[in-house]
């Protein structure tokens, strides 16, 4: 056989012609096939021999999956008068191009070693569609997104990221079709955006949609590198500005409080003059002044001016404040505001109807919640009227909100805001945030570190019904160990540690063994 | 009906002589039995050569026309006793299936056939489903070859190879009376190539002429004296005539034979992977124009004892490249080389992994390492290749990051999947009445074990997953396990090997018959219960019958899943009831998928012609939501996902749900059986409304204007 290889001491390792290479990183259902198949198509027709494989199998169902295709000239390989070897997999550094159709994917792809700065142009999508769990996590799971855009310009010859998904709806397509275009938009294939096209046309379904959703990909990733939009959203905290029946308590926050405490504070002001009304915000200011005054007293003796107790103290006590029972539940799916949420949401066209339906099943607890303490009270003791609101209440009611005997019910409801404040939960809360709020007190001078963590402890009571009842049950555990835990020494991260655990299990055990521990 | 169609593909099966066929491996594969002249065709499903049988189907009228019979068959035992038909007769006939769990479905009919021996060509193309993509445990069908002397083809993975190999397949097994494997791996199956196609054939002996004049042969039947005689012949005659047949057609192939004083066998599907290996390597160009002696074995078993001492005399040094474990080919090379006193060493698992996938990393690996043994000169160290070259990391790196922030993402139930809610009402009714042993089965279903639902404990094979709680019947306790069995796995033996048995051995336990209508997880092929109807199936047949018919008493049926509370009902029932017995719930709805795939047409029809129609969406107030995400530890599904609080205040994300949904109504469902919270809300979109909607809606939306215009009087003095 007649090799034509020169000698390997003087050669580069790669001998030209070679194949480009490709590597497409989707999730199963996402049309990662589509796209190799647009490629292989727009190559065959441009003077290419293309080869493109997959291993989709099972992972078809919402899993990670990669396709994998190779482009080689057609006319290198007339002139050698044989067909190329193309590979059916990637080599980790020998990628031109890889795409990835979401943000962790992309992670990934830089995990398999799949893309490199010599010669890797990486295109990805930097919408993210969280994995199980980061989903599933009872607090926030999330990954730290930004990385992920980092590690991308650290790794790749040319990154180009943009939120090619929502590029893609935008356009009412799908991500395949903007990422084509992005592709076209790299310069990274020999083709001109007319051969890209037709491979769209001749495919012939969603011609002009994919068309309009490829010119937007392309357009999106021409600009990517200079568009500070491209990179994730960072989460701002910023509450729109207080209205006329709140200025004078603004003026007030402005007056006293700390600024770095103004944001949280404002917020919380609005919160609870919306949950009850502007009487009710002042009591919540004036629950903070006692803590402020030793957040006061302990940044002058110590030099420092941290006000994180204060912040956080106040952010968990307007949550606290405006906990979630019926009334303020029937108060929220009234709102035009929300009717208007719900129809952007879904996407009404015009000439469209809407109705919304609310799936509702209070327990016992809740009914009585909403009640006046002694009948409240009374209810829960007796097991007749448990049985009777049990039995009435098996199933769980479907109530049309835009209905008008629907809308009317939960209008009721939201009206008893006047008499919440006489109501059993109001005065069981009001007392365990009381409670809550001594401990930071008495924590502020003595450890301020673990007076942070407790005043972040709330965090844990969250939902409704039985989610309510293990949240509540938990952060009474966490509260019970302090007076142990302050025997120990870092007592802060100690809590912190077993506010993880609480956090890691949704049935309580993983606490109740961390928390054996501090048992006195 | 299945996930994918053909029906525009399987026009290229038509093609006549020297015309350029462009497709997938598994679409090539189907033209090349037409090529070959075969009269039956059957298999089972099951990724990767579950498009194969698609497109079968899709076939079936070209297949009809050449005389073809194509069966789904019942099961891989099925399909490889349907090749009983090549036993007396000269018909050519092929199944597939799934390897190597179809192989262990289809071992005693496999060994059967291969023991008496065939007269007409027997092709068994089996889908490797090994390394990245499988689904199932990572073993060899190279030794159910071996074991029963089936004749092994692993050809190089491009197009023209692979329709050689079944042509020259059904060659080999006339020529040795053998029946011959065709193994094709996952990435082979779905390669996109080309070839030059020839003209179809319609087998001169057909079926009708075997039915009509038929023949037996007592020899051939595997009973004393005759099974004796079967070892003999297989190693007196048989062996010999496939090695002929092998040598005298050059199935297997050398490259470059005499360039080196060192070389490499490979098996075929590892070629491409090779050749790129040597490319990045310096020692070959893109045409596979190679420097280093190559032998391909497109036939892996037998090896070919004098072809082997050809290729390794004269030479020092040989590497063995091998996928998987174990090395049966290392171990019989080193035989071959040592009986004929050959010096030659071999190399294999030495510089290659003893396990695991072949990846084209591993190669050029193992490969740099031998030539560095043999033939240090020949590699150009300055130019090497990123993947061989030690990874580089400074502070600076960002992978160590990356890869703490990279999660698996497996596989798992889809938007609205029906198998959702069954599992959630199993977590739910749990909660009231303990954990209990849960036995999984293989389909969709298996997804239980992973997160969100984290149920089941083990999974023994395809429709055993009542069998595999057998052992868990004693009367000295009153809980009971419970079984998960799809519908794909009831019929394919489920029903004999779970229900009967079950039955027959007086158990008291549950069994969960999942019946979403289609095999879905091998890409919605119908099955005897499935509802749709089939031109040339029969279906539409009740599960809960067959399962009367064979003794059960307690038998409950659900017929829609996405009722939580109703499959809880039957749950708590089942595991407390004092009725004694086997238990079976028949949860019954369809594969989402496919309905989709069915309504999507039909809907957008609808709306076209201007008909009313209502779509159904679910939703999640992030007002009321409080972040916890329960509703989606009890879910998992892919359209409740998560999204950055809006609330200021609140830092846990909370819960939404995205345009993907398809309404199934779990949410709602989940929402009301575990009263988890009140966010959750179902948006009714009406389009096309009729005058008597719009009406209403006028009405109503005025009056409720008004009480809303009150709420915002009052918010308007609170938010600027």
């Amino acid at each position: 056989m007649a090799t034509t290889l020169s000698h390997p001491e003087t050669a580069p390792a790669y001998t030209a012609p070679r194949a480009i290479t490709i590597a497409i990183l989707a999730m199963g259902g996402e049309g990662g096939g589509v796209l190799a198949d647009w490629i292989v198509d727009l190559a065959e027709n441009s003077g290419y021999l293309a080869q493109t494989t997959s291993v989709p199998g099972v992972a078809q169902r919402t899993g990670s999956t990669i396709y994998y295709v190779e482009l080689f000239p057609a006319d290198a390989a007339a002139k050698a008068g044989k067909d190329p070897v193309l590979a059916l997999m990637p080599v980790p550094g020998e990628v031109d191009i890889v795409i990835a159709s979401e943000l962790m994917e992309a992670g990934r792809a830089i995990t398999r070693g799949l893309v490199t700065p010599d010669r890797t142009t990486f295109i990805a999508s930097t919408n993210r569609v969280y994995s199980m769990t980061e989903k599933i996590a009872m607090g926030d799971g999330r990954v730290d997104a930004e990385s992920f855009v980092r590690a991308g310009k650290a790794a790749a010859s040319k990154f180009i990221y943009q939120d090619f998904s929502r590029i893609a709806e935008e356009s009412r397509s799908v991500i395949s079709a903007t990422l084509f275009g992005a592709l076209a938009g790299s310069g990274r294939l020999p083709f001109h955006r007319g051969q890209f096209e037709l491979a769209i046309r001749s495919s012939g379904i969603s011609v002009e949609s994919s068309l309009k959703a490829f010119n937007a990909g392309l357009e999106a990733a021409t600009q990517a590198e200079t568009s500070p939009a491209a990179a994730p959203q960072a989460e701002s905290l910023s509450a729109p500005a207080p209205g006329r029946a709140l200025q004078s308590l603004a003026a007030e926050i402005s007056r006293n409080f700390p600024a770095a405490s103004h944001a949280v504070l404002l917020a919380a002001i609005q919160r609870l003059a919306d949950y009850q009304d502007v009487a009710y915000a002042s009591e919540f200011l004036k629950k903070l002044e006692p803590i402020l005054l030793l957040e006061t007293q302990r940044q002058k003796t110590s030099g420092d001016n941290d006000s994180r107790v204060l912040t956080e103290t106040a952010r968990y006590l307007a949550l606290w404040m405006s906990y979630e029972d019926a009334i303020r539940v029937a108060d929220l799916k009234i709102r035009r505001t929300r009717f208007d949420r719900v129809q952007s949401d879904v996407r009404m066209k015009p000439g469209q109807l809407l109705q919304i339906r609310e799936f509702l099943h209070p327990r016992v607890e809740e009914f009585a919640d909403i009640m006046p303490a002694g009948l409240g009270a009374w209810m829960l003791r007796t097991q007749w009227t448990r049985n009777l609101i049990n039995r009435l209440n098996r199933k769980g009611k479907v109530l049309q909100t835009t209905s008008l005997s629907g809308f009317l019910q939960l209008y009721l409801v939201a009206g008893l805001r006047r008499w919440r404040k006489g109501s059993l939960r109001f005065r069981r809360e009001t007392a365990r945030m009381d409670r809550w709020l001594a401990i930071i007190r008495e924590l502020i001078p003595a450890d301020y570190a673990f007076a942070a963590e407790v005043a972040e402890s709330p965090r844990l009571v969250k939902g409704y019904g039985d989610t309510y009842a293990l949240g509540s049950r938990n952060f009474d555990l966490l509260m019970g160990a302090v007076p142990e835990l302050r025997k120990r020494e870092n007592p802060a991260t100690a809590l912190k540690r077993l506010r993880d655990a609480a956090w890691s299990d949704d049935t309580g055990k993983a606490l109740d063994d961390a928390i054996l521990e501090f048992k006195p | 009906m299945a996930e994918r169609f053909f029906k525009k593909e399987v026009q290229q099966l038509y093609l006549g002589d020297g015309r350029e066929f462009r497709g997938e491996g598994i679409l090539a594969v189907t033209k090349a039995l037409l090529q070959s002249g075969i009269s039956y065709v059957a298999g089972y499903q099951g990724a990767p050569i579950s498009h194969l049988m698609d497109v079968l189907t899709d076939a079936n009228d070209i297949l009809m026309e050449l005389g073809v019979h194509f069966e789904h068959s019942a099961s891989e035992a099925t399909a490889a006793a349907t090749l009983a038909a090549s036993v007396n007769y000269p018909l050519r006939g092929a199944v597939t299936f799934k390897s190597t769990v179809g192989t262990n479905v289809a071992s005693d009919a496999l060994a059967n056939l291969a023991s008496g021996g065939v007269t007409g060509g027997a092709l068994i193309i089996v889908g490797e489903d090994y390394g990245e993509g499988s689904s199932i445990m990572q073993e060899r069908s190279h030794a159910f070859a071996m074991k029963s002397q089936i004749w092994l083809l692993d050809p190089r993975p491009n197009l023209p190879s692979i329709v050689q190999a079944v042509e020259q397949g059904f060659a080999l097994s006339e020529a040795s009376n053998s029946p011959v494997m065709l193994e094709l791996r996952i990435r082979a199956c779905h390669v996109h190539g080309r070839f030059t196609a020839k003209d179809n054939i319609r087998p001169k002996f057909t079926l009708k002429d075997a039915m009509e004049n038929p023949v037996r042969d007592a020899s051939r039947v595997v009973l004393p004296p005759g099974s004796f005689l079967h070892e003999h012949e297989k190693i007196q005659k048989r062996w010999p005539a496939a090695v002929k047949y092998i040598r005298e057609n050059q199935l297997n192939e050398f490259f470059a034979e005499n360039a080196q004083d060192f070389g490499i066998i490979l098996q075929g599907g590892m070629y491409n992977t090779t050749i790129r290996a040597l490319e990045l390597l310096g020692l070959s160009n893109a045409f596979g124009e190679t420097d280093v002696p190559l032998y391909v074995l497109n036939v892996t078993y037998p090896l070919i004892d004098e072809e082997v001492v050809r290729f390794c005399s004269g030479k020092r040094a040989v590497l063995i490249i091998e996928e998987g474990q174990p090395d049966f080919i290392e171990q019989n090379l080193n035989s071959i080389l040592r009986k004929a006193g050959e010096t030659a060493k071999i190399h294999g698992k030495d510089v290659l992994p003893m396990a695991g996938e072949y990846t084209a990393a591993a190669i050029t690996k193992g490969i740099l390492k031998f030539v560095e043994q043999v033939a240090p000169a020949m590699i150009n160290h300055p130019h090497l290749p990123t993947v061989v070259k030690p990874l580089a990391t400074g502070p600076s790196d960002p992978l160590p990051i990356v890869q703490s922030q990279v999660q698996p993402r497996p596989p798992s139930f889809c938007t609205g999947c029906p198998e959702r809610p069954i599992f959630t009402a199993l977590k739910l009714v749990e909660k009231e009445i303990g954990p209990h042993h849960v036995a999984s089965d293989i389909g969709c279903h298996l997804f239980s074990i992973l997160p969100p639902f984290n149920l089941g404990a083990h999974t023994m094979g395809y429709g055993l997953g009542w069998a595999s709680a057998a052992a868990f019947n004693t009367p000295e306790t009153s809980k009971r396990t419970i079984s998960f069995m799809g519908d794909g796995g009831f019929w394919h033996n489920g029903l004999t090997s779970g229900v009967g048995n079950a039955v027959f051995n007086q158990t008291d336990s549950v069994l969960v018959v999942v019946d979403n209508s289609y095999t879905a997880a091998t890409g919605g092929q119908d099955i005897l219960s499935s509802k749709a109807s089939n031109p040339i199936r029969t279906t539409r047949l009740s599960i809960a019958d067959a399962v009367r018919g064979v003794g059960v008493k307690w038998v409950k049926t659900i017929s829609r899943t996405y009722d939580v509370d109703a499959v809880r009902e039957v749950f708590r029932e089942a595991l407390t009831t004092k009725e004694k017995g086997p238990k079976v719930i028949v949860a019954q709805s369809e594969c989402a998928l496919n309905e989709q795939r069915r309504l999507k047409p039909l809907v957008k029809k609808q709306l076209d012609e201007g008909q009313r129609v209502v779509r159904e969406r679910f939703g999640v107030d992030p007002e009321t939501c409080t972040g916890d995400h329960s509703c989606i530890r009890l879910s998992g599904c892919p359209s409740l996902t998560i999204q950055p609080n809006p609330d200021p205040l609140r830092k846990d994300p909370v819960a939404t749900v995205v345009d993907s949904c398809i309404g199934c109504g779990v949410c709602g469902e989940v929402a009301h059986a575990a009263r988890l919270c009140p966010s959750f809300f179902r948006a009714d979109i009406v389009s096309n409304p009729s005058a008597w909607d719009r009406f209403k809606a006028r009405i109503r939306n005025g009056l409720i204007a008004i009480m809303q215009r009150r709420i915002h009087r009052r918010l308007a003095q609170i938010t600027g």
